[in-house]
């Protein structure tokens, strides 16, 4: 590859790293809002709630994304009526429809992280915070959710880096993230492993920021007392990704 | 939309329906997830070998190779199959003396994408099963005479397997989601002919769902034959 082409190369994917960043922003937000009412609808007393929103995490689990994604981009283009319905507008935008479909797909997989970390609160503690006298949602706030949101965040972080894979996804309804562009250079330039080690390295980049911010994030919701003693320590308890 | 008439003509077996070309798309989405699962997790195997080995060098090239496949979309790797391995095999023929144009198939490509992203993940499955053996075990077949190879094979071995099955069982899953992908380098599997079917048809809906429903109920009896699978393999 000569120079003129690399810088080519290197221009092209410098512009769809935003977008490719752009999409895992957009998408783990709501994610994780979803996750977040699925996980309250799991854990409601009404049985029609729990069996819609263990339906929804059985589905979009056992789906794949491709799946869903050309579900609500070509399959929803079927219908005449929603064509000409105001919601059209954003579902006729490919962006708007990758970011809906991932949306859905990891929040179903964050509300298992999520049952996850609820389930990983010891209920002693639960029970001394009612003993002494808090409200059930003072519990929630206070114990609950700090202790189930450090247990759940290596796993949260893994499905973070899932979710930055699966934006890749949107290159095939026409969104030239990362991976799309890389596709086009690949055809256009023949440069087949040059062009592939460059955007390697740009995702190997992108999640090893990732993971560093939230080991140093669950080591600052860590109690004083629990906190491994040096650094040494915890690249010794962490295996790499 | 469509009329219950017309929806039972289109998915209807025969010559007008698409049953037919569903059926052979789902068995070439199976062929070509099972053979990249079986030839991945061979290969993973020997991945997870490489790096509870003793050679430095090769545990750290096994472990690049985890962190750059794991790291990146299977999209991308398929593309880099997709797009390079002609070239590479012309470049290897060239080698031998041979200058004549070799293409390899989308059936091809894809077997070798569903293994090398199985690999990729089934060696630290693999891994993951080694590290939690017991310390016992490893004293109990030395304590027994057993050498080393031996032991590693009857008594540590089994275990492995055992204790893996849970993660295989997730790497197959993964392989079957990953074929998918593979329509876009237009390999025949399900999303492909679902895609031709809704486009002649007019009917996306209908056929993306029906797939939606043939991966659900694909992932669901995985997932129950992983388990009786487990369960056969717990002792007591």
């Amino acid at each position: 590859m000569d120079f003129e082409t690399a810088l080519h190369v290197l221009i092209e994917l410098a512009g769809a790293i935003w977008v490719t960043l752009a999409l895992a922003a957009a998408t783990l937000p709501l994610g994780f809002v979803l996750a977040a009412i699925a996980t309250w609808a799991r854990a409601s007393r009404r049985r029609i709630l729990r069996m819609i929103a263990s339906a929804y995490v059985l589905s979009f689990r056992s789906t794949p994304l491709l799946v869903q994604i050309f579900v609500l981009y070509y399959g929803l283009s079927q219908f005449a009526w929603l064509r000409e319905s105001p919601a059209w507008i954003v579902l006729k935008e490919p962006f708007a429809c990758a970011v809906i479909a991932m949306s859905l797909c990891t929040g179903a997989y964050t509300a298992e992280v999520m049952r996850g970390g609820l389930a990983a609160v010891p209920k002693g503690a639960i029970e001394a915070a009612r003993a002494l006298g808090l409200s059930p949602l003072k519990v929630l706030f206070l114990v609950t959710v700090p202790i189930a949101a450090r247990r759940a965040l290596p796993a949260y972080s893994n499905e973070i880096v899932v979710t930055l894979k699966a934006t890749s996804l949107a290159s095939t309804i026409t969104v030239m993230e990362l991976t799309g562009v890389a596709k086009d250079l690949m055809s256009q330039t023949f440069a087949v492993i040059q062009v592939f080690c460059m955007v390697a390295a740009i995702y190997l980049a992108i999640n090893t920021i990732l993971i560093l911010a939230l080991r140093s994030l669950e080591l600052y919701l860590t109690p004083l007392h629990e906190r491994p003693r040096s650094r040494s320590e915890i690249a010794w308890k962490k295996a790499p990704a | 939309m469509a009329g219950d008439a017309s929806l039972l003509e289109i998915l209807a077996w025969g010559d007008q329906g698409w049953s037919r070309p569903l059926l052979v798309g789902l068995g070439v989405t199976v062929a070509c997830a099972s053979l990249g699962y079986i030839l991945g997790i061979a290969l993973g195997f020997g991945l997870a070998l490489a790096k509870l080995g003793r050679n430095r060098w090769i545990a750290a090239a096994a472990n690049v190779y985890t962190t750059v496949v794991r790291g990146v979309p299977p999209l991308l790797v398929i593309f880099l199959l997709f797009f390079g391995t002609n070239g590479a095999l012309m470049w290897i023929a060239r080698g031998f003396g041979y200058t004549g144009y070799i293409e390899v198939d989308a059936f091809t490509v894809g077997v070798m994408a569903v293994t090398l992203v199985s690999a990729s993940y089934s060696s630290e499955v693999f891994r993951g099963a080694y590290a939690t053996i017991p310390e016992g075990q490893f004293e109990a077949f030395a304590a027994l005479g057993l050498r080393p190879f031996t032991g590693l094979c009857l008594v540590i071995m089994p275990q492995m397997f055992r204790l893996a099955l849970p993660g295989l069982g997730n790497v197959w899953i993964m392989a079957i989601k990953e074929t998918t992908l593979l329509s876009v380098i237009s390999l025949a599997e399900l999303m492909r002919v679902v895609g031709l079917a809704g486009r002649t048809t007019g009917q996306p809906f209908v056929f993306y769902g029906a797939a939606a429903v043939i991966y659900l109920v694909l992932v669901a009896v995985s997932s129950r034959a992983f388990v009786a699978a487990e369960n056969r393999m717990r002792w007591g």
